[in-house]
């Protein structure tokens, strides 16, 4: 039997039912709820986060990229060191318990734990920031398009297709060596930049289809604003890929940055990144924690946040009403 | 379909256009061609302005653009502004290193993603699938660059502690090797591997997915009731129709490497498309720079274009107009 037919379960009712812990109103539920065979009612989001909360992976995966994401938000909290300092008992030590070196020190005795916390700080600032920057590009343009059609759709999709026909990675590389100067913001910036082109498309797409639809149109005989419809009214009803898409840009984000920092051109020394501290493991491969913690935190994060994309995907698709055994 | 052909190439030479003078401002705007000749006693001011002028650095950025373009249409990329050596040889050298490197692992990871695609779809929820299905989750959350340390980390520890040499860490070959001999095989080894596990993952998710798509359809259905053998349906009638959508994916896939797998040849230090690119703009070689951008670009769009040409004749119920 789908569990969307189920009624309140049995000890909740029995609990209204002794109106021991139900309050005065609680009455004309019971009353509506007599039976157990009414079907209760729920809002699409109630059922999304029952589907997405049944994705055990998912959930799993989103307590621990939270847990990740924390530890970079509280690193002065979390590091034993700063990343900083230098311990001159401990050059280029392997990992150890002792004076808590958990993840080893690099060839300068620089605590490698406290480096990678203060790294998640910065890959998490960047990985989000850009997703949500380049979810709001992405929305208006593609909105716009989808909304007015015409010239304006051809405009913006040209300008779309060019982005989207550019080979990806070395653009980037491109724009972060002349524009970026290993600033964290700048290349969060130019990320964004780049990164908003799928999502005007999905945008686009569902933006066509809603226009059609008789809630808009009557919301245009109400006299509704363009602005209005767009954002009030057929924004909320394409939302489901939107959050996926923004969720999955957090990873790409976060491996594409790694990537330039990785080869010199993202963010810079001193300010720790989690790509630029792989680096230090290919300058010397004898050391092989110095490339193994940043790189494995890396994939951790990645791997968590696409499985929490696929379990948002599977929850918010509403033309999926079965709730995920 | 030659129409739509047509049409498609038309359109994209201002596509590229467009592009490239993009690229040409930004990098014209942030960067000083003459920086590294500024700070030099040998020059003097009078030189100075006369390379100036030469290069139509006091130009506006449109004049230049069209100046650049000449050079780049009518002398095969034309030449660096820094070295003003022509670009041309350089690309075709690493072109062809870079060709040899994307060819051979492509083709394994075609061969491997399709057959273990293949026989996941159809020992769907095995052991033999999930332990695939975890692979290639981890190959989708692996950066390039993590991979190819690794390996090439664990294969000089190996040589540091054994002494044996399996695959060299760097290079593309020793001196007076040639270019199809055993020493080149085991230098392309680890990047070989490293390429062929993330396009593997990719190529395998894809397979099995298209296959599960279709292996219950009503058409595999029907197959099946007429008495036809299941191996048979699943090699004649769903495994031809599975292939469709790979085929887009693995030309978009190779259209993108051609640019050089960037990260894995700079990683084993080969002298390949990637390589180059790196170094040139390591060394603010600007018009290098924009020749190889235009020259992937082309790749990337041609091989877009491959992709929806394929599309079109392997499933007849595309009909490009």
């Amino acid at each position: 039997m789908p569990e969307t037919q189920s009624g309140p379960t049995p000890v909740a009712a029995a609990a209204a039912g002794g109106g021991l812990l139900a309050p005065p109103a609680g009455d004309v539920a019971e009353s509506l709820y007599e039976h157990g065979l009414e079907v209760r009612a729920r809002s699409q989001w109630a059922y999304a986060r029952k589907r997405f909360l049944r994705h055990r992976l998912a959930v799993a995966s989103l307590i621990v990229v939270t847990a990740i994401f924390l530890c970079g938000v509280f690193a002065n909290f979390i590091a034993p060191h700063s990343y900083s300092a230098i311990d001159l008992n401990y050059l280029y030590h392997a990992p150890t318990v002792k004076s808590a070196h958990y993840f080893g020190t690099d060839a300068l005795g620089r605590d490698y734990f406290s480096r990678v916390v203060y790294g998640i700080r910065t890959s998490a600032k960047v990985g989000l920031v850009v997703a949500l920057l380049s979810t709001v590009i992405g929305m208006f343009v593609g909105g716009i398009a989808g909304y007015f059609g015409g010239w304006i759709d051809n405009i913006l999709m040209r300008i779309t297709d060019l982005v989207l026909t550019l080979p990806l990675l070395p653009l980037l590389l491109t724009a972060a060596a002349l524009l970026g100067q290993g600033n964290e913001w700048r290349v969060t910036l130019i990320l964004a930049f780049v990164f908003w082109t799928n999502l005007a498309r999905i945008v686009r797409g569902s933006f066509l289809s809603l226009r059609e639809k008789e809630y808009v149109e009557a919301a245009k005989a109400a006299g509704a604003g363009d602005f209005r419809i767009m954002f009030r009214h057929m924004l909320p009803n394409s939302l489901g890929p939107i959050v996926v898409n923004g969720t999955l840009t957090v990873g790409t984000a976060i491996l594409v940055e790694a990537a330039l920092s990785f080869l010199g051109f993202g963010i810079q020394p001193p300010t720790p990144a989690l790509g630029a501290l792989v680096t230090e493991g290919q300058d010397n491969p004898q050391a092989w924690w110095l490339t193994v913690f940043p790189g494995l935190t890396l994939v951790l994060i990645v791997l968590c946040v696409n499985f929490v994309g696929d379990g948002l995907r599977d929850a918010l698709d509403p033309t999926q009403r079965r709730v995920r055994a | 379909m030659i129409t739509y052909i047509i049409r498609r190439l038309l359109y994209s030479i201002p596509v590229l256009l467009a592009a490239s003078f993009l690229i040409f401002s930004l990098v014209s705007l942030s960067s000083d061609p003459l920086a590294s000749v500024r700070g030099n006693p040998k020059f003097s001011p009078d030189t100075l302005v006369h390379l100036r002028y030469h290069f139509h650095l006091n130009k506006p950025i449109p004049v230049r653009y069209a100046y650049w373009l000449k050079n780049f249409v009518l002398h095969k990329g034309g030449n660096s502004l820094l070295t003003n050596q022509p670009i041309w040889p350089d690309i075709q050298r690493v072109a062809g290193n870079t060709a040899q490197l994307i060819i051979t692992s492509e083709t394994l990871a075609i061969l491997l993603g399709v057959g273990i695609g293949v026989y996941s779809a159809v020992r769907q929820y095995s052991f033999f699938d999930y332990s695939f299905t975890t692979f290639s989750f981890l190959g989708f959350a692996m950066p390039v660059f993590l991979l190819a340390l690794l390996l090439q980390i664990a294969f000089t520890d190996i040589y540091l502690h054994w002494h044996v040499r399996l695959f060299y860490t760097s290079g593309l070959n020793n001196p007076g090797q040639g270019t199809f001999s055993f020493d080149r095989l085991q230098h392309l080894a680890l990047p070989i591997v490293t390429l062929l596990v993330i396009s593997f993952a990719l190529y395998s998710r894809f397979m099995r997915a298209s296959m599960l798509d279709v292996i219950n359809s009503d058409y595999a259905r029907t197959a099946r009731a007429k008495g036809v053998a299941e191996w048979k349906v699943i090699m004649r009638h769903v495994f031809r129709n599975a292939l469709i959508p790979l085929v887009t994916v693995i030309a978009l896939n190779i259209g993108s490497l051609l640019g050089g797998a960037i990260i894995t040849e700079s990683i084993f230090s080969l002298d390949g498309m990637g390589h180059y690119f790196i170094d040139r703009l390591q060394h603010d070689d600007l018009y290098a720079v924009m020749a190889w951008l235009m020259l992937t670009s082309v790749f990337v769009i041609a091989f877009n274009l491959i992709a929806d040409i394929l599309y079109g004749f392997l499933d007849p119920r595309i009909r490009y107009a």
